[in-house]
Order: C-alpha cells, then sequence, then structure tokens
C-alpha cells in the first residue's frame, strides 16, 4: 500500500513490450529469456506488492494466509480507505455526545422512533463506536501488513546493485543511440563518472553501466506510512490519558489543579487523580470589546483574561493575559478561555440588619448575544425583622445594558447601563428536605411573592449599581454594589500532542518525498560493432508518471557524447537505430 | 489588541464596484470563449477523423530536444541524440485536439480576446479582494462572501500561470470562466457580508497560513477535477472513435470533444495536479489542526469541518492510491477524483450552511 506506486504499470508495460517482441522475433528463439531479462530489470523499482487473487489451500492456516494476503493487498486497503471515509459521514450529520451533548439530548427528544436504532448503531458516538473502530483498526493492521515487508525489501535492495542491462535496450520507455570512434571501455567508465556524478548509484557488468536515482521516494513513502502509524499512536495515547475540564471563575477568585476544583471534568480511561499536576491561578481581570455598529454590531472582538499564576505548590507569582488563540500553558497543561459573563455583587440584610450575603452572585446566561442573566439568589438562613427563622428569594434578570423602553432584555453585551431588576418571595425554598436543586432554579411553590404597600401589586424594583433596594414592611435590603466578570477556562491535559506534531510533519515530509522524487533506471552499452566503431546505446525505465524521463535520458546522453564524440555525424545513414527489423511499425511509432 | 480597525467605508465600497466590475468583464470574456467554441465548430468536424488515425498521432510523438548550454564557445555543434519514446501498451495513442479555435483564424482571435479579458477581469477581481482586505487590514478571508471572491480570484490566477507557462490549458478557459461567475454570482447574491471585523476566534497569524493554504488547495483541485470530468467524456469518445459500429455522442457533442486535449493527456493533467495538491491539503489539515489546539485546546475534535476535511483527504487518498492500481487506473479512478472533489465542495458549502459546528462565523 503506497501512495503513488505506479511503477507495476511500468514493469507491466515492459513486459508486454517484451512480450509483442517475443512473438514478432520468433527466430531469435530467446523470446522468453528476454522477457525474464527486461522483467529483472524492471522489477523492484519499488516494493509495491504485486495483485494477486490467492485460491486458498484447505486448512485453516492456509484460510489464515488467505485472510492475511487479502488485508494487506491494494484492494482491501482501498475499500477500508473508502469505507473509513463513508463512516466518518454520519457523525458530521448526527449530533455526538463527544461534542455537545445538550444537542444529542434535544435531537432524542424530536426523534423519538429513529433514536433507538441510532444508539444500537452506535451512532452518537461514531469516532468511538465499535464498527468505525473496526475499520480504522483494519485499516492500520493492513498498512503495518504492507510497510513492514515493504521495509525489508528496500534495505535489501540498498544493499544489492541496480539490475543489470537488459538484452534489448530498445524496449524500453526512452532510447537513444549513436556510434563513436571512442573505445567502449572507455565510453562505459565515461557513463559510471558521468552517473556518479549525477548521483545515480551505477555498476558496470558486462557491457553495460546500470544505474539508479530516486530511491528516496521509497524512503518518503514508508516515512508517509509509518508516521500515519504514529499519529494514530499518540492520538490514542492522548484519548486514554488526558483530562479536560472547565471552571467558571468570577474576578478575584481562583483555581488550583484538583478535582474539586472543576466544574465538570472528562478523563481518559487510563488517567488517575494524582496525575493532576500542582499548579494555580487567579483572575484578575476580564476585558472584552464588542463591534459597536454595522450589521455585525454586538459581535465579540476581543477577550482578554489577565491572571496571576502559581507553578507548583509554592512557586512565584506570576502575570499572564489569557487570550481566545493565547492559552495559559503550565506543566503541560493548557488554560483556555472559553467563554464569560457578568456576576452582579450584592449585601443583602435580613430583617434584623444582620448581613446573610454579600459578594458576587452568578446568574444563568439567557440571551447569548446581548448577556442577560437571569438571577435567583437563595437565603436559606433568614430572619424577619421580628427575628423569625424565615426564607427567602431573590429572582430576577441581569442586564448589562438596561434601556427602560425595550423592556426586560438586555441591549448590549458591554456594561453600558448595567440593571439588576429583582422581585422577591419569601416562605420555604424546599431546600431543607435534602432535595438537591439546581441554584438557578427557584420552586416557588411554597414561596409568597412580596406584595407593594398597596396590596395588589406585585412587589419589583430596577436597580443600578449603589442602589438598594427594601423590602416591603422592612423585611430586609438588597444592594447592588457592582457588578463582576466570570470567565470560564478549559484546562486540559494531552499527552502525546508533541509526538502527534511529529508524525504530521513526518507524514509531510514523506509524502512530499513520494510525490515528487521519481524512481528511474538508466543503461548504458557500449559494444564494438562489426565495423570496428564502438555502438553506445542508452535506455531509460520510470515510473509511468515520470514524463521527463526521455529529457533526462538525452540530456544524460548529451554529457556522454563528450566522451563518446559520434561518428561522423554528416552521414545520415551513419546513425544506427537498431530497431527490430520485424517491426518497422515500431520505428515509425518512435 | 487591534480594538476594531475602523472599517474604512470608502474601500470596501471601491471593493464591491471591482467585484461587479470582475463579474462584468468575466462575463465578456464567457461570450468571447462561447465565439472562439462556435467559429472553431466548422471547422473541427471534418478534420477529426484524420486527426485521429495513428499516422498523425506518429508525428506527435517526435524525438526530444534538449536544452543545454554550449561550453567553451567552439564552433563545434553536437549532435542532438535522438531519443525514442515508447509509451505504454494499451494506451491510445490519440494527439490531442487543436483546442477550442479548432485551427480556424477567427476562433483563434476570439480566444485570444477571450484570455485578454479574462486577464482584465482578473486584475479587477483581484484589486476588488485587495481592496477589501485594505479596508479591514486583515486577509480578507473572514466569512464565505471573502472566502468565495478569493477562490474564484486563485483558479483564474492558476489558470493564467499555466497558460504563461506555455501550458496546454486554453481548453479550461470556459469552464474555469463559467465557474467564477457563478462563484462569484453566489457571493454578491447570498453569502455577502459587509466588510468587519473579526471575532476574537479568528485572530491569529494561522488564519493567513490554514485559510490561503485551504484556497489555494481547492482552487487547484477544481482544475483537476475539471479537467477529470471532461477526461471521461473524452475517453468515451475515443472509444467510440475506436468502435465506429457502436453508440455515439451527437454530432455537436464529438465537435467539442475532438477539439479537448487527449483522454491520455486529461487524465495526466489531472493527477499531475491532484498530486501536487495533496500535500498541500495535507498541511491545510496540519495548519488547522495546530491552530484548533491554539484556539480551542485540542488539535483534533471531530467538529464537522474536521471531519469534511479528513474525508475529503481520504477520498483523494483513495484516488492516489487507485491511480497506482492496474485495475482502478483510468475510469474508476477519474469517479474517485470527481467524489473527492465534491467532498471538498460540500465541505465549504455544506458544511458552512446545513451543519453548525466550530466553523461557522459571521452568519453565512
Amino acid at each position: 500500500m503506497s501512495t503513488t506506486d505506479t511503477d507495476s504499470a511500468a514493469e507491466k508495460a515492459a513486459g508486454q513490450a517484451s512480450a509483442k517482441t517475443a512473438e514478432q522475433a520468433a527466430d531469435s528463439g530467446a523470446g522468453g529469456a528476454e522477457e525474464r531479462e527486461l522483467g529483472a530489470a524492471g522489477s523492484q523499482l519499488s516494493t509495491a506488492p504485486a495483485e494477486e487473487i490467492n485460491v486458498p489451500s484447505l486448512g485453516p492456516l492456509g484460510w489464515a494466509r488467505w485472510f492475511w494476503r487479502q488485508l494487506t493487498s491494494m484492494r482491501v486497503a482501498l475499500l477500508l480507505l473508502f469505507l473509513l471515509s463513508l463512516g466518518a459521514i454520519p457523525g458530521s450529520l448526527i449530533p455526538q455526545t463527544s461534542i455537545d451533548q445538550l444537542k444529542v439530548q434535544d435531537f432524542k427528544d424530536k426523534h423519538p422512533t429513529v433514536t433507538p436504532i441510532y444508539e444500537k448503531l452506535q451512532l452518537f458516538h461514531v469516532y468511538s463506536s465499535v464498527w468505525f473502530s473496526a475499520i480504522y483498526i483494519l485499516l492500520f493492521i493492513s498498512l503495518i501488513g504492507c510497510i513492514v515487508p515493504r521495509t525489508w525489501q528496500f534495505v535489501g535492495q540498498l544493499r544489492g546493485r541496480p539490475p543489470a542491462a537488459p538484452r534489448r535496450l530498445t524496449r524500453l520507455p526512452a532510447y537513444t543511440t549513436w556510434r563513436s570512434d571512442a573505445e567502449p571501455e572507455k565510453v562505459l567508465e565515461a557513463a559510471q563518472r558521468i552517473m556518479k556524478r549525477r548521483r545515480f548509484r551505477s555498476q558496470l557488468t558486462g557491457d553495460a553501466v546500470a544505474a539508479e536515482k530516486g530511491y528516496l521516494r521509497e524512503v518518503g513513502n514508508l516515512l508517509f506510512h509509518a508516521a500515519l502509524i504514529v499519529l494514530l499512536v499518540s492520538f490514542a495515547a492522548g484519548q486514554l490519558w488526558k483530562t479536560e475540564g472547565s471552571s467558571l471563575i468570577t474576578e478575584g477568585g481562583g483555581f488550583s489543579n484538583s478535582l474539586t476544583q472543576y466544574d465538570d471534568i472528562k478523563t481518559g480511561q487510563l488517567f488517575q487523580s494524582d496525575d493532576l499536576a500542582p499548579f494555580s491561578f487567579q483572575l484578575d481581570r476580564f476585558h472584552a470589546t464588542y463591534e459597536r455598529s454595522g450589521p455585525q454590531m454586538r459581535t465579540p472582538r476581543t477577550f482578554r483574561a489577565d491572571v496571576t499564576y502559581w507553578d507548583g505548590v509554592d512557586g512565584a507569582a506570576r502575570k499572564k493575559s489569557i487570550k481566545v488563540n493565547e492559552p495559559l500553558e503550565i506543566q503541560n497543561y493548557k488554560v483556555f478561555l472559553l467563554n464569560h459573563g457578568y456576576s452582579p455583587v450584592v449585601t443583602i440584610r435580613d430583617g434584623q440588619g444582620d448581613v446573610v450575603h454579600k459578594g458576587p452572585v452568578v446568574g444563568l446566561p439567557i440571551d447569548g448575544a446581548n448577556l442577560t442573566e437571569s438571577m435567583v439568589i437563595k437565603l436559606g438562613d433568614y430572619r424577619d425583622k421580628n427575628g423569625k427563622r424565615d426564607q427567602v428569594a431573590y429572582q430576577g434578570q441581569f442586564l448589562p445594558t438596561w434601556v427602560r423602553s425595550k423592556g426586560m432584555f438586555s441591549q448590549f453585551p458591554a456594561l453600558d447601563n448595567p440593571a439588576l431588576v429583582l422581585t422577591a418571595y419569601h416562605g420555604s425554598l424546599g431546600i431543607d428536605g435534602g432535595t438537591p436543586q439546581s441554584v438557578y432554579q427557584l420552586d416557588k411553590s411554597r414561596m409568597k411573592q412580596y406584595l407593594e404597600p398597596d396590596g395588589k401589586t406585585k412587589f419589583a424594583r430596577a436597580l443600578s449599581p449603589g442602589d438598594t433596594m427594601k423590602l416591603p414592611n422592612g423585611e430586609g435590603t438588597l444592594t447592588f454594589d457592582g457588578v463582576k466578570s466570570w470567565a470560564s477556562f478549559q484546562i486540559s491535559h494531552k499527552p502525546g500532542d508533541e509526538t502527534a506534531l511529529l508524525g504530521a510533519v513526518a507524514a509531510l515530509v514523506g509524502l512530499v518525498g513520494s510525490l515528487f522524487i521519481q524512481r528511474r533506471r538508466v543503461w548504458v552499452r557500449a559494444v564494438r560493432g562489426d565495423d570496428g566503431a564502438t555502438v553506445v546505446e542508452m535506455a531509460g525505465l520510470g515510473r509511468s508518471e515520470y514524463a521527463k524521463l526521455p529529457e533526462e535520458l538525452a540530456e544524460l546522453a548529451v554529457r556522454l557524447q563528450t566522451d563518446a564524440p559520434p561518428a561522423d555525424p554528416e552521414k545520415p545513414g551513419d546513425t544506427a537505430e537498431p530497431v527490430d527489423p520485424a517491426d518497422p511499425a515500431e520505428g515509425a511509432r518512435a | 489588541m487591534n480594538l476594531a480597525a475602523a472599517v474604512n467605508e470608502n474601500l470596501a465600497h471601491y471593493s464591491n464596484v471591482l467585484i461587479y466590475t470582475a463579474m462584468a468583464v468575466y462575463t465578456l470574456a464567457f461570450l468571447a470563449h462561447i465565439a472562439e467554441w462556435v467559429f472553431g465548430s466548422r471547422s473541427a468536424v471534418g478534420r477529426t477523423a484524420a486527426a485521429i488515425t495513428p499516422e498523425s498521432a506518429a508525428a506527435n510523438r517526435a524525438s526530444v530536444t534538449v536544452q543545454t548550454a554550449e561550453k567553451g564557445g567552439g564552433t563545434a555543434v553536437l549532435e542532438r541524440p535522438k531519443v525514442i519514446t515508447r509509451s505504454a501498451p494499451g494506451s491510445r495513442d490519440v494527439p490531442d485536439g487543436p483546442g477550442a479555435a479548432g485551427g480556424t483564424e477567427q476562433g483563434d482571435v476570439y480566444g485570444r480576446i477571450a484570455v485578454g479579458l479574462t486577464v482584465l477581469a482578473f486584475l479587477t477581481h483581484a484589486g476588488g479582494v485587495l481592496t477589501r482586505a485594505l479596508s479591514v487590514e486583515r486577509a480578507p478571508w473572514g466569512n464565505m462572501y471573502e472566502f468565495s471572491t478569493t477562490f474564484g480570484m486563485v483558479a483564474v490566477a492558476t489558470y493564467l500561470v499555466l497558460l504563461a507557462l506555455k501550458k496546454n490549458v486554453r481548453w479550461i478557459g470556459l469552464p474555469l470562466v463559467t465557474t467564477v461567475l457563478l462563484d462569484l454570482g453566489l457571493a454578491v447574491s447570498v453569502l455577502y457580508t459587509d466588510s468587519d471585523q473579526l471575532v476574537p476566534a479568528l485572530h491569529s497569524y494561522w488564519l493567513w497560513i490554514h485559510v490561503s493554504c485551504a484556497i489555494i488547495s481547492g482552487a487547484s483541485l477544481y482544475m483537476g477535477a475539471v479537467s477529470t470530468l471532461l477526461y471521461l467524456f473524452r475517453d468515451r469518445y475515443e472509444a467510440q472513435l475506436e468502435n465506429p459500429e457502436g453508440k455515439q455522442y451527437r454530432q455537436a457533442v464529438k465537435s467539442v470533444l475532438a477539439r479537448v486535449p487527449s483522454a491520455a493527456s486529461l487524465d495526466k493533467f489531472a493527477y499531475r495536479i491532484n498530486a501536487t495538491v495533496f500535500p498541500l491539503w495535507t498541511f491545510t489539515i496540519i495548519a488547522g489542526a495546530i491552530w484548533a489546539e491554539a484556539a480551542w485546546g485540542r488539535y483534533w475534535g471531530w467538529d464537522p469541518k474536521e471531519v469534511w476535511s479528513f474525508i475529503t483527504w481520504v477520498a483523494y487518498a483513495c484516488y492516489l492510491h487507485a491511480r497506482a492500481t492496474a485495475g482502478w487506473k483510468g475510469r474508476k479512478a477519474a469517479y474517485l477524483a470527481l467524489i473527492a472533489f465534491g467532498c471538498y465542495l460540500f465541505n465549504y458549502y455544506g458544511v458552512n450552511i446545513f451543519i453548525t459546528g466550530k466553523h461557522s462565523y459571521a452568519g453565512v
């Protein structure tokens, strides 16, 4: 299996050409031998496996061998490649759990009939499904089964010498000849020198020089395929030992790398929690700018998180800005900026005037473009003005840019006119029973909304920073102190990234080598003719895609002619063209 | 960070005017090409049969001449060795067609006018892309409109460069101009987005590397795909010539196919382009993975765009392997090449429009 082994065709071409000659030149009687000879010359121009189908002999070993041969054949490799691309398609069309679990749930809710079928076919996690894995594992076994023998074969070729010249050089794809007065030995010597200078590997066998060049093509080819294996292995290692989690941090808040600090964390099958490297960081400030006009108004333009970080347990504090394309790199971990929003800072006092909450509260973003957040603040330990136990909840929305006439949704994502619009309830939050609750949702079934002093209108206030709202009857106060930004970070560690990059670069280098380097052979034969002059013959054989072969051969011939000048070029009949006399059409075709 | 480098409204406006102008000139080039093909058809029909016989083919397979600098300035002229080439048996040895003009003088004049107009349209087109880039002071590849306009520009540039290198590519003129018109038409009508700054995720020098490679790959692969498509028709046409009793194309189709290069030439041209671009496409994916690692924290996450670029890559790998396998050469490999290019196109239009993923930016 290789990307561009077209040489089998070239070999076949040479073989067929000689077969044709065998028929025509029946008188020579050496047709079969000739074919063999040319076969050897054309062989091993690459180590591509021959395409063959063997009828399996009986017995398990025979079958196993047959199966192995099938698996490592180009046809099956092609089929597997094709299946691989086909198999990748559903993963791009059906939501994947590895990418977006919410979308998968949404899809399942919308399509109840196909969901069980899809689940059975593992279509919600195509890339880790059994069948997709089977395709690529088979493909890689096929690949290994192909490149290992080819590597040995190639090593053998490197240790050997270019095959000797075929008897009839005229049969090769490019051929030239002339007569010279130079001694045959001198011509061959010169030919060898020229070939060496051109960095051909050459050797003298009998009356001919055999030379070969472009071995790096095969090196590139093997490198490319081996690099693909490196790539796959490092990708697999990354998946098995990875950790990838996220954490939401408000300005002034911090993160230290331990399991409890992650809001959610995904780890590979072989990861262990004591593998977490010790480091920590703190979000000092978050900056964001947005497009202020035009059709792309509100589109974020810059995000920047200024952090202070500590490398190790007691490392020195250092500062750094994390941007979307510039993660913080620390101890082989990378900290990426994912998302951001606002946390209003509030101080809440109960009916007794005691502070029951002071600090930022996180809301649930309900409008991605303008960053409106739905807020719920639950106060389970609260006393009313008479000192009686009560539970109070504030509910409402936070708007970074509040425009009174435009209602309860923010009009712009920046903090142009931040407002906190809240109403309040009291009663039972339903948290005492121990049932877990979402912090973003309020169970109002046992709560009573506060009313305005008129007893009818529901109590609600819109606060700007610095404002304080007072609950009716002196039940308590809430002061909107200001706004802090929060940012969510992805903290990930994937071993094998460097190896994967190395594999990718090696694959690319190998690919370029295997596509752009041409492997070809050139033979030069010099024999004394009947009339005493030396007949020089040159022929070349390359991959079928190598169109420059005739040019190269001609150029080599020009070089050689300085050492073996053509004899009496004026006399046209003198340049011999040893074409088969039995086949004049062949000559005409040339 | 460069806080929204103010959009130069004037330049953005010029850019739009230039693109529309380029479309008008491309239309003229299109008409000139049509004229070329029409005038060329007058002569071609009669000559077709004669042109395809092996005797004339022999003339095409002339010996190779070598250009080597004469050393020493001596007066002795070296005898140029005559290299005899032998094509693989089984190939048809059919010569290339005479080109769209079919050897007629009038057709050739129109063809030259068409090429001249294409050059003019290209300059206007390039001006449009350049002013667009200058108006926002960044690479003009932030949305589908910008990608499409640059894509068309690079496709025409590739064609003009090959033409300047005296490669036999004039036959591709008409399909190319037609597609570029379609591409630009789609860009200005459906995909148009006002000139503006980028979302933060695109603020990276990888934008220059990754997207430019994607555009160059696509534009070149497009040339390969046109050649492959034409190969399929020409191949059938040549098979019909060998077998005059069988089903035949209509005379008008024959007249067109007789004038394009031989199936072997088209196939070779397509292979060369695809094989040359394949490493570049590989690099595009690798560059994308490196960028994804920096921007999203993973180099490969099976995002739809990643999946489809992978599928495209595998499809082209299939094609290259198939071409190396004796039994899959020719038409079968050609179908694979077309499927592969189809994957590239789907990766661009299909994934951007129908599938939401991390590569969705700036609306469409």
